[in-house]
């Protein structure tokens, strides 16, 4: 699940649309690393997935564990440990371990959320986009409903009804992105399936299928995957919203978006409660736009000399 | 084009339909208000008399159907927390979170064509990178860390600007500046790029021929074509405004829609949650309009649609 996140999805994405062979990939990791941006953007994923798997498993002790007299201890003091160096929270839990241990919640969220809106989406896509008819009209109708509603608000109310809890939470991310995917796959299915190649799939006596997995679905993935990795950063967004208007996730979990929100009331005395959680997920979005965009100029053919042409003279 | 309207407000009236359905029956999952708003030991009368003075008494279809007698008149009835009309609430609220919006898309606007226009003047030059890296970084900065940070700064530390309120010009600086952030980025990155290719236009290539200066061409005759896809955005994300600054608006103390609704939400305040949901939606619509109004102005070709 966590791979979804950051370094996987250029797999795919740029192997679909470069040539399959595997040599590709070490030309393809050459050019990110002439692009410095890109490649901190990279970096700081790989720790935040680092994070993520092992985290919890080494440093949920050191988040739990209360020290009182260290309860909004300022950041930057060696005096109590490298726990507490980024301070103490407001019942004396070191920050910086316990920023480590939410990660894994806090991608987890995402990742799931992204995942079920992506496949939920390109299959109710394909259908409404492949078959058409009153189905195809039925599922467009209720995505323009559910598109209509503030997804704030949509979420605000579905976390009102059942209660706060991981799998809800999810739910309602995933439940407000679906249209995004819905719409472009539907888009480009309209598109694909009256070109040539399909037509003399068909010609040949494809069934719907074969058409759709084999020669629909590799034509429209990179574009899905590249919403997706922009979308991942949305819903880490979207869950943080959340959970600062005390609609998310709930204590004793824990993700960054919690840690922002528990952080406010102390805002004036104790800025840095607020303040790491909040660098740790503008970092990660940032980083996800950064090298998503860094994936678009690589894909498209048009601008990729853009960063070949550099190559020779650079290196 | 007003056939083109026209078919459109049929559109808007049947999503907005399936919206007033969804939000009447969704906001009765929420549960009784009569668990809010009277004492937890109430008697068995008194929880009676509630429902039957606010018509909750009634079976939910007959509710239903009363509600939309009423919304025929636009009368979405009283709040339960204020006991004054829910829609008077609402349009209280609206001017505050329409003038954020105006404001913070207003500014993003300007900031984000002029930097967009001169980025695309010479592709991946340093103004260029500068412009995109900085876009990139405003399109993925969180609201409500932005908004923790700009008044930890500018009201704790520098005491610029005070924490919160809406009296003054001042109290509207921070807010502003927060909501603009992330529609300046995302406007930037379409504006450069719908630039890029609007100066390949033949058009374009005439202008160069016949010798007009490349500041004229760009400002003049590129700009305008190059509008389109702005407005799309900068209207998507007004209307993300409209419908949620939230956060913005609960941290910065400021009495708009957003901040109305989820109090509504938390206190079961029906009326308030239809009639603000009801209203929003026909704002954004009429935002719509305008954006196609925009588009046609801009561009002879859609006129005819």
């Amino acid at each position: 699940m966590m791979a979804l996140t950051s370094t996987d999805m250029k797999g795919p994405a740029a192997m679909t649309l470069a040539a399959p062979e595997p040599g590709r990939l070490a030309p393809l990791l050459a050019m990110l690393w002439r692009d410095k941006f890109a490649s901190c953007a990279a970096l700081i994923l790989l720790v935040t997935v680092f994070a993520a798997l092992i985290g919890p498993a080494f440093l949920t002790e050191a988040a739990t564990t209360m020290n009182l007299r260290a309860r909004n201890a300022p950041p930057f003091e060696m005096a109590r440990g490298l726990a507490y160096i980024l301070g103490g929270d407001s019942l004396g839990r070191g920050i910086l371990p316990r920023i480590i241990v939410a990660t894994q919640n806090t991608m987890m969220i995402a990742a799931s959320a992204v995942l079920s809106s992506l496949v939920i989406g390109t299959v109710l896509g394909l259908i409404a986009g492949y078959r058409g008819g009153w189905v195809g009209d039925v599922i467009l109708r209720l995505t323009d409903i559910l598109m209509s509603f503030p997804s704030l608000l949509l979420a605000m109310v579905v976390l009102y009804v059942f209660d706060p809890s991981i799998g809800n939470v999810i739910f309602v991310l995933a439940l407000t992105r679906i249209p995004i995917y819905l719409r472009t796959t539907r888009a480009e299915v309209l598109e694909v399936r009256t070109r040539m190649f399909v037509t003399a799939a068909l010609v040949a006596g494809a069934g719907p299928l074969r058409i759709i997995l084999r020669h629909i679905l590799p034509i429209i993935a990179p574009t899905l995957l590249t919403i997706a990795t922009l979308d991942f950063a949305f819903v880490m967004l979207a869950e943080a919203s959340l959970s600062f208007l005390g609609l998310g996730v709930q204590a004793p979990e824990v993700t960054w978006g919690v840690m922002v929100a528990e952080g406010r009331n102390y805002l004036a005395n104790a800025w840095w409660l607020a303040f790491w959680p909040g660098l740790a997920i503008t970092l990660v979005t940032m980083s996800l736009n950064l090298l998503s965009n860094w994936l678009r100029v690589v894909t498209d053919p048009v601008q990729r000399w853009r960063l070949e042409r550099r190559m020779p003279s650079n290196g | 084009m007003t056939g083109f309207l026209g078919k459109r407000m049929l559109w808007s009236a049947g999503s907005l339909i399936g919206l007033v359905i969804l939000v009447f029956f969704m906001a009765r999952l929420t549960g009784s208000p009569a668990d809010l708003y009277l004492p937890i030991d109430a008697p068995n009368e008194m929880r009676e008399e509630f429902a039957r003075l606010h018509g909750f008494d009634l079976p939910l279809w007959q509710q239903f159907a009363n509600f939309l007698r009423d919304l025929l008149v636009f009368d979405f009835g009283d709040s339960l927390r204020q006991g004054r009309p829910a829609v008077d609430l609402v349009l209280e609220a609206l001017p505050t979170t329409l003038l954020l919006a105006f404001w913070s898309i207003g500014i993003a606007l300007m900031v984000a064509v002029i930097t967009g226009a001169l980025a695309a003047w010479r592709p991946n030059g340093i103004f260029d990178r500068i412009a995109t890296l900085l876009s990139l970084i405003g399109a993925s900065l969180p609201n409500f860390w932005v908004a923790i940070v700009g008044v930890l700064v500018f009201a704790v530390q520098l005491r610029w600007v005070p924490t919160s309120g809406t009296g003054t010009v001042v109290q509207w600086v921070l807010p502003v500046a927060v909501l603009a952030i992330r529609p300046c980025g995302l406007i930037v990155q379409v504006a450069r790029s719908t630039m890029i290719s609007v100066l390949s236009a033949p058009y374009v290539k005439t202008a160069e021929a016949k010798g007009v200066p490349r500041r004229a061409i760009i400002f003049v005759h590129a700009l305008r074509n190059a509008m389109l896809p702005v407005i799309t955005v900068a209207g998507d994300q007004a209307a993300g405004i409209i419908n949620g600054a939230v956060i913005v608006e609960t941290i910065f103390g400021f009495p708009g829609v957003g901040r109305l609704m989820i109090d509504s939400i938390s206190y079961r305040d029906f009326a308030v949650i239809q009639a603000g949901v009801m209203i929003t939606a026909i704002a954004i619509f009429l935002l719509n309009v305008l954006i196609d109004i925009a588009y046609a102005l801009l561009d002879p070709r859609t006129r005819a649609a």
